[in-house]
């Protein structure tokens, strides 16, 4: 147990990561790395006119709640985001209920004394560890990462020949491309296997993912068919459940996606506007003159 | 080419101000009836579009300023806060974040163009080193700024960079040591090190917005350069007023330059930032690769590319500084690259140059990356200390327009042999 505790603190350390530098640096030249080409998953978020699918982000929110809140905290979302336009919208009833049912500590009191209450929606997520400490400790030494943010913090690197890079950066650009972290969080999701691929040696407490880098991830398999009851008859299956996460995940990132989006598209069109009326204006004008 | 002021107040207050201090009168001068030669193309519009960059950078910083905390253990934290609960707080960070992209992507446009009309050859030395004065300190303060995030990136940025001091340790004992020890405020990049980065990124704008001041300044008294390189000669033919005919052009530039700012803002805020930062800065976690924003990879390329530390940081240093001596490195009698058989292909070799660089400043300093690293590295250098005198020297340059009104009225009687027109000079 003591040698995986330390592989496993090991992974997480300073060194670890220098381990990692020297074996990007010893890779052979040219080489694009060991990046996993991560398959682009169609996204309602995505592109000008995205918008969050409210049923998916209840579902969403019940899969994180039922499952990953067990280990993963999200520390930047009160109970109130979940009505909030733009979001998963639930009722203010039922924001009120889910709030009520996670208990918060508060004080001090007028004795001086801390005291638990049950939440309001005005409260932050209470997290499932007191702090990193708590969770490594809990998790044999690996900290289950805060998810609140999680969407935009991972970018999947491409995979392509080094030449055709500019070719695709400006596809991306064009096309709008900004989902590399959604459709990371959904591969990694889908990414277990029962089995490793013969030849590759998983280390003791690790689980083989096809999606994580290096493969071998502290986080066991959260997910199974079935593992969750939906309500709205969505066929409940591990590709439903991480798809649905992860969509819960990139509005707990962007909340104010929507908004963002829809105000782009007027920004836009005055810009757009005013733009012509400035050409027209400035030809008028210099049409008068040899120039 | 500063011109006779032509205002006339015409109301008892702008002649009583006029007579006490001509603010009114300066303005109209510099800003409204300024002599703008005709034949400027659209490359002469990133001068008010890095105007209007820094407006947007000075108004939003402020307001992002007063939401902002500079305490490691909140930083993080409050620029969510400010994301997420504060009306409109995600439209000022990101036009914030994505404003200094832009304002790289204009200046280098703007640098470019000056390279390729040599509008740093006299009488434009003060006002081109005015210039590179303010690309230091724009870098300065985007350097700074990415620190404020306090994620994963800004830290190990802050900590790479501020490094680089102790390769001095290699000339003096501790005296690198020491040196970073100082900037950080401690033994290692801490609150101290966040609160003396945060102080100087709300001062530098205000040494930009002067630094600015003096380039206008500058430019208003030796004229604009143009696409021909022909100094100005008559206002009354050959140039405008600058209002209304270049606030119309530069107004209808900044509005195309405005969409496809706004089309990063709210289609594609983090494109051009790392996905590190948005995980908090950890001192005990290093990200696999630390890599700067992308405006900074030529310049990170070159340091690299160098196998000593101290090599490499004066090569970075270097590469900048050489930037305040073109004006004499280049020995051409011609100013535009337009006329220039020869330095022509060297000016677009300098364009492909820097683009590789940028490129391998974001890939692994290994193989064929560093060896590509390593040879365009010494072309940029190999550019402005060896090409441009020596082409100067022996290039003949194409015949040109001899005067302004020329190129605007074409015609094939206007093309003299640049020696004549240089006689007449
Ligand atoms: C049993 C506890 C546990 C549960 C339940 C759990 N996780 Fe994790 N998770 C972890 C741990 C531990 C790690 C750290 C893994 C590592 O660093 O190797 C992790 C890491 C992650 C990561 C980061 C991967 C990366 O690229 O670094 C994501 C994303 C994630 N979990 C999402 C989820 C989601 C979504 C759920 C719910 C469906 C979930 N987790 C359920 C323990 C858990
Ligand atoms: C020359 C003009 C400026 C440039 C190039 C610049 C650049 C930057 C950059 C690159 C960032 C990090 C952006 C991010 O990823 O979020 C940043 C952040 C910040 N800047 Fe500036 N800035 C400028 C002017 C100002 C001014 C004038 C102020 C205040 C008066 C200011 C205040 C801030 C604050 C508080 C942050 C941290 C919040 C954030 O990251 O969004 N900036 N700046």
């Amino acid at each position: 147990m003591s040698k995986i505790l330390s592989m496993r603190n090991f992974r997480t350390s300073t060194l670890g990561a220098a381990l990692l530098l020297v074996t990007a640096y010893a890779s052979p030249s040219f080489a694009a790395g060991e990046a996993v080409e991560i398959p682009r998953q169609e996204w309602t978020f995505s592109g000008m006119t995205g918008y969050f699918d409210k049923a998916q982000l209840r579902r969403g929110y019940q899969v994180y709640q039922n499952v990953c809140a067990v280990c993963h905290g999200m520390r930047q979302l009160y109970y109130r985001n979940l009505s909030e336009p733009g979001g998963p919208e639930f009722s203010d009833a039922r924001v009120k209920d889910i709030a009520s049912q996670a208990q918060v500590t508060d004080g001090p009191d007028d004795n001086g004394e801390m005291f638990t209450r049950s939440g309001t929606p005005a409260d932050k997520f209470v997290l499932p560890y007191p702090n990193e400490k708590a969770a490594a400790a809990a998790m044999g030494g690996a900290v289950p990462p805060d998810l609140s943010l999680m969407a935009k913090a991972r970018a999947p690197a491409h995979a392509h020949a080094w030449y055709t890079e500019p070719y695709f950066w400006m596809v991306d650009i064009v096309t709008g491309y900004q989902e590399g972290g959604a459709d990371y969080l959904y591969a990694l999701l889908t990414g277990y296997a029962d089995e490793p691929p013969a030849g590759i040696d998983v280390l003791p407490g690790l689980y083989y993912n096809e999606a994580f880098p290096g493969h071998q991830i502290a986080m066991p398999s959260p997910l199974a068919d079935g593992f969750i009851t939906y309500e709205d008859g969505t066929e409940e299956t591990v590709a439903n459940y991480s798809k649905d996460v992860t969509a819960f995940m990139m509005w707990a990132a962007e909340p104010k996606l929507e908004e963002r989006k829809k105000m782009g598209l007027t920004v836009m069109i005055y810009l757009g506007i005013f733009a012509i009326l400035m050409y027209l204006s400035k030809r008028a004008l210099w049409r008068k003159v040899p120039h | 080419m500063a011109h006779q002021s032509t205002y006339e107040p015409k109301t008892a207050f702008t002649r009583w101000m006029d007579s006490r201090l001509p603010v009114i009168r300066m303005a109209y001068d510099n800003l409204l009836d300024f002599p703008t030669p005709r034949n400027l193309n659209y490359m002469w519009t990133f001068g008010g579009i890095l105007a209007f960059c820094l407006f947007v950078q000075i108004v939003t910083g402020i307001v992002l300023a007063m939401h902002y905390a500079a305490d490691t253990s909140v930083a993080f934290d409050s620029i969510e806060h400010l994301m997420r609960n504060v009306n409109y707080g995600w439209l000022i960070r990101y036009t914030h974040a994505v404003g200094a992209s832009m304002f790289f992507f204009a200046v280098y446009l703007h640098i470019f163009r000056g390279l390729y009309y040599g509008s740093y050859k006299p009488p434009r030395e003060i006002l081109w080193i005015l210039g590179v004065l303010i690309f230091l300190a724009m870098m300065a303060t985007a350097f700074m700024g990415y620190s404020l995030v306090w994620g994963q990136m800004s830290f190990w940025a802050v900590t790479v960079i501020t490094n680089l001091f102790s390769s001095l340790d290699s000339v003096v004992s501790g005296l690198g040591t020491g040196i970073v020890q100082w900037i950080w405020g401690g033994f290692a990049v801490n609150d101290a090190t966040l609160n003396r980065l945060f102080s100087l990124h709300y001062l530098l704008p205000f040494v930009i917005a002067g630094l600015v001041g003096l380039h206008i300044w500058a430019l208003h008294v030796t004229g604009n350069n143009n696409p021909t390189g022909v100094p100005l000669r008559d206002p009354k033919t050959e140039a405008l007023p600058f209002h209304p005919y270049f606030t119309a052009k530069d107004g209808f530039a900044i509005a195309v330059f405005g969409l496809i700012f706004a089309y990063f803002v709210f289609y594609m805020p983090n494109y051009l930032g790392h996905a590190d930062n948005y995980v908090e800065a950890n001192p005990l976690q290093t990200p696999p690769h630390i890599v700067p924003e992308w405006y900074f990879l030529p310049f990170y390329a070159i340091l690299r590319a160098i196998p000593s530390k101290l090599g490499g940081v004066i090569a970075m240093f270097g590469a900048i500084v050489v930037l305040f001596f073109i004006p004499w490195l280049d020995t051409a009698r011609e100013r535009s690259t337009r006329y220039r058989p020869i330095y022509k292909y060297f000016f677009w070799l300098l364009v492909v140059t820097c683009l590789a660089l940028g490129y391998l400043g974001a890939k692994p300093p290994e193989g064929g990356y560093l060896v590509a690293g390593r040879i365009f590295t010494a072309y940029y250098f190999i550019h402005f200390l060896i090409v441009m005198p020596v082409i100067g020297i022996i290039e003949t340059p194409k015949s040109r327009p001899q005067s302004i009104a020329d190129s605007i009225l074409g015609g094939g009687n206007s093309s003299q042999p640049a020696v004549a027109a240089a006689e007449k000079r």
